[in-house]
């Protein structure tokens, strides 16, 4: 039963970041720039466990990330407990290592949904983007694989400046396969992103063509296809909910066993982070000061605190604010109420004119920037 | 598209998409991929009445008699709940 702690909403998702490895090298990949190693990684009893946990604190969607998923041998096993105590699974992949005969396996182990993830709408696109040759045919592969057990698909097409004007063809690309959702990312500056940002920021004309596009693909494909679009928030004038808000709907878990309330929580410094090794989920979630410390809306300053929209985003992303504000408790930029709002939106804009390669995500390239 | 389907039509949740009474919240909720819906009482009712082999004509039926209520306003009201979740991905129809 839920431990009532009055105000505080039991959460709806855990992401669950299995391993940071991956055959693909992204450079916006949302991992840290410090990967953990395999030998660090949570075992098969610890996940179980932690499933377990998340299901009794009223978790419903169970989201199996990484790096990549699919990289644990054990990765059936730990379908088949989200399945057991009731949670609904949806596993997030690359699909480059996974056959048919591994996703059956899935499938009769109690997978509920795939997401697969596309770095473009054709093979040179997308393997640039993936930094592995050959990913696009393996892709499409395991796109068809997942239509053919009747599994549905989520195609999710990261969106950043080398592929933003492709966004029709990644919408078509996911109805040819079969897909029952896209999902149009545009990618989040945190993690490997934020080291690549000078190589990744679309410009503000670029962001509204691509915008409009899914509008009209909206209307046009309404129940075939559902298209979630993340609108990216340099150039908006209000931030996103991050989250759905700090500690309010979701939680992540590390490969190591860390429980952070978003994927770059780590960024700040100055927050501890509680392990599953050592406390329950619960007492995580309702009493450890990271989850506790932008909850709600107590610990907001101006404009904030007296915003109308205080309750609608929530302040926005911490991460971002302490990126730009060098303070997590700041406003986050991305509002136009902000005072670094001009100076937000002018790194994006100087950014999107610049010229630098890829800093690819591996092992090799982690660690100090 | 989705619009109208016939009363002879089954409609069922698709792989992927399950009904589930949660503890927790002590709660009926809707799971799809990404989606949360909570159905009220009415909408259960019919969901729990998409069994995939109902038709909508009988789901119908059975709701004006159980709560014995006007045919007509059933009829409209079961096909708008369903042809939106269907709008969705979270209902089909066979
Ligand atoms: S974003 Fe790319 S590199 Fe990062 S985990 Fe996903 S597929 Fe791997
Ligand atoms: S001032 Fe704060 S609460 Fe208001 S819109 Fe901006 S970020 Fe959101």
């Amino acid at each position: 039963m839920n431990e009532g702690t009055q105000d505080i909403p039991a959460p709806l998702g855990l992401l669950a970041e299995l391993t940071h490895r991956c055959p693909l090298q992204c450079p916006y990949c949302s991992n840290p720039v410090n990967l953990e190693r395999r030998s660090g990684e949570l075992d098969t009893a610890e996940w179980k466990r932690v499933f377990g946990e998340a299901a009794d604190l009223g978790v419903l969607h169970v989201h199996l990330s990484g790096g990549e998923p699919t990289a644990r041998p054990d990765l059936e096993d730990l379908v088949a407990e989200c399945r057991e105590v009731g949670l609904y699974s949806n596993l997030i992949t690359a699909g480059v290592s996974t056959d048919e005969e591994r996703l059956e396996r899935l499938v009769e182990a109690g997978l509920d949904h795939v997401q697969l993830s596309m770095q473009g709408p054709d093979a040179q696109i997308n393997d640039f983007v993936a930094g592995m040759r050959g990913a696009y045919e393996k892709k499409l592969r395991t796109a068809k694989a997942v239509g053919r057990l009747g599994l549905p698909l989520t195609l999710n097409a990261v969106i950043h400046r080398h592929n933003i004007a492709r966004v029709g063809e990644m919408i078509d690309l996911a109805l040819a396969l079969g897909a029952r959702r896209v999902e149009i990312a545009h990618v989040q500056y945190y993690g490997w992103a934020l080291r690549n940002r000078a190589s990744l920021m679309p410009n503000r004309a670029q962001i509204n063509a691509a915008m409009q596009v899914v509008e009209s693909a909206r209307e046009d494909l309404k129940g075939r296809l559902v298209i979630d679009a993340v609108v990216p928030d340099y150039y908006a004038r209000f931030p996103k909910p991050c989250m759905g808000g700090w500690g309010r709907q979701s939680l992540n878990v590390t490969p190591n066993g860390k429980v952070l309330p978003c994927h770059a929580a780590e960024t700040i410094a100055g927050l501890t982070f509680e392990t599953v090794r050592e406390q329950s989920l619960a007492d995580i979630w309702y009493r450890s000061e990271a989850f506790n410390r932008f909850r709600g809306t107590d610990w907001m300053p101006e404009p904030c605190r007296s915003c109308e929209r205080k309750e609608i985003d929530w302040g926005g992303c911490r991460c971002q604010a302490l990126a730009f504000a060098g303070d997590a408790s700041a406003t986050d930029p991305a509002c136009h109420r902000s005072p670094l709002h001009g100076h937000m939106l002018a790194v994006a804009e100087a950014d999107a004119k610049e010229e630098e390669a890829f800093v690819y995500r591996s092992f090799a390239n982690a660690g100090a920037p | 598209m989705s619009d109208a389907p016939s009363s002879e039509a089954v409609p069922r949740l698709p792989r992927g998409v399950r009904l589930r009474h949660d503890k927790n919240r002590d709660e009926w909720l809707l799971l799809g991929p990404e989606r949360l819906f909570k159905p009220d009482n009415i909408a259960l009712e019919i969901l729990k009445r998409c069994d995939g082999e109902a038709t909508i004509g009988a789901i119908v039926e059975d709701l004006a008699q159980t709560f014995d209520a006007p045919r007509e306003q059933v009829a409209k009201d079961v096909r708008a709940f369903l042809v939106g979740l269907a709008e969705k991905q979270m209902v089909e129809f066979a």
